[in-house]
């Protein structure tokens, strides 16, 4: 268990190293959510319920997450790393938790710049509401680094991607905002963390899979 | 006289892409502290089998043992299998801790000073050539100290003193009891090695 945990944070380290030097993931994440959120306050007619701008937070959030997602293993298919780190590794399910804590971290630091962006376009996030983001978060980076990685290894991946990991991401959007507008969003982020629980354990178990040939 | 158990044995090998057959019907055994010489023209299925017995690529039909558990397995492919945007220090530390090696700033140190790369250590790989990228894809391949050593094209982009660097290796790993598997182009360059030889054709 401690070598697995050790290759797990080995892994999710050289990848925030690999982000600071190259900053062509976190970056353009930030710009995109906060543009999105720009052209969604001009987009949203005066009088718009704030139902609606929870709505398309969310919407910002999951097209955020989907960039990321789609640079994730992009280091990784450079010179055949993945081979070398499924030659290594002691399990190779550590390659997977390795990049989903990546890539939340990555998703995570968006969303510090993109919810005070939120609050001042459109209304502040309450404590459920920000709880749901965290839940929505972990499931979207738990089944999309698995999609992601099945992705990267096919052809036509820009396009692949995106058809993949939406509709896994629809109950997560469903749970984010019902805990966003609801007046009792408890049920809603069970249901998060129900989702979080199973698709961590299914990606687990799922990713020895699709790193094989 | 002592019998060597067999490290690799194949039986009927066969795999296919799609509708595309790649290896057919290869079958060998290599012991322990052999070595296997693969040859055959470009798209005969080498890397293919070298990829199987590394254990990146599962066979489509028949029988593949390895004798040896999959991290004991040092592999060199046609990709340096590093990151071009670290240092060839902070790539093999990586390896380093994954294999689990012990005293593995000093094995990294050993290894770079005796492929020439000590002054480059803290170069990112990305401004490497292509003879000092096999250099370190060779560091990284040998870093854990492997049973069984898989070199596919390992001769590729070297220059003279990279090739002779590479025979010295090749040479202590097979004088130090080392089972090669050396996909080449050129036999004749690990000839005096080899214990077996593979000829593979178009499938």
């Amino acid at each position: 268990m401690t070598a697995y945990l050790g290759d797990v944070a080995a892994l999710a380290r050289k990848d925030l190293r690999l982000e600071l030097r190259a900053r062509d993931t976190l970056p353009a994440m930030a710009l995109f959510v906060v543009a999105t959120l720009v052209v969604f306050h001009f987009a949203l007619p005066g009088g718009a319920s704030e139902d609606a701008a929870y709505g398309l937070l969310w919407v910002a959030l999951v097209f955020t997450a989907l960039l990321g997602l789609g640079r994730a293993w992009a280091p990784e298919s450079e010179a055949g790393a993945l081979d070398g780190l499924v030659l290594a590794t002691s399990d190779r399910s550590a390659i997977w938790l390795g990049k989903a804590l990546a890539t939340l971290a990555f998703l995570l630091a968006a969303e510090i710049v993109a919810l005070p962006a939120f609050a001042l376009f459109f209304a502040p996030l309450d404590g459920p509401a920000l709880l749901g983001v965290l839940l929505a978060s972990v499931g979207i980076c738990a089944v999309g680094s698995l999609v992601s990685a099945m992705a990267a290894a096919a052809r036509g991946r820009e396009v692949l991607l995106p058809l993949l990991f939406l509709p896994l991401a629809i109950p997560l959007v469903v749970g984010g905002v019902g805990s966003s507008i609801s007046p009792e969003p408890g049920a809603y982020l069970a249901f998060l963390g129900l989702y979080d629980a199973v698709f961590a354990i299914l990606s687990w178990a799922a990713f020895e899979y699709v790193v094989t040939e | 006289m002592a019998v060597s158990e067999a490290v690799v044995r194949a039986v009927g090998l066969e795999k296919r892409y799609g509708l595309r057959t790649v290896l057919r019907d290869v079958s060998f055994e290599l012991e322990s502290g052999g070595a296997l010489v693969v040859t055959g023209p470009n798209g005969a299925g080498k890397s293919t089998l070298l990829r199987l017995i590394g254990g990146l690529a599962a066979p489509s039909r028949g029988l593949l043992e390895i004798g040896i558990e999959r991290r004991r397995v040092g592999f060199l492919g046609h990709e340096p299998l590093v990151y071009r945007e670290l240092t060839a220090l902070e790539n093999l530390d990586l390896y380093g801790r994954l294999y689990g090696v012990p005293e593995r700033r000093e094995r990294i140190g050993m290894l770079l000073g005796r492929f020439g790369l000590w002054e480059a250590r803290r170069q990112r790989i990305s401004s490497y050539s292509r003879g000092m990228t096999q250099r370190l894809a060779l560091c990284r391949a040998l870093l854990h100290e492997p049973d069984l050593v898989v070199l596919d094209e390992p001769h590729a982009s070297l220059d003279d003193d990279g090739l002779a660097l590479l025979d010295a290796e090749l040479g202590t790993l097979a004088a130090a009891g080392k089972t090669l598997v050396v996909a080449t182009h050129d036999p004749a360059r690990v000839a005096a090695l080899a214990t077996g030889s593979i000829a593979l054709g178009h499938a």
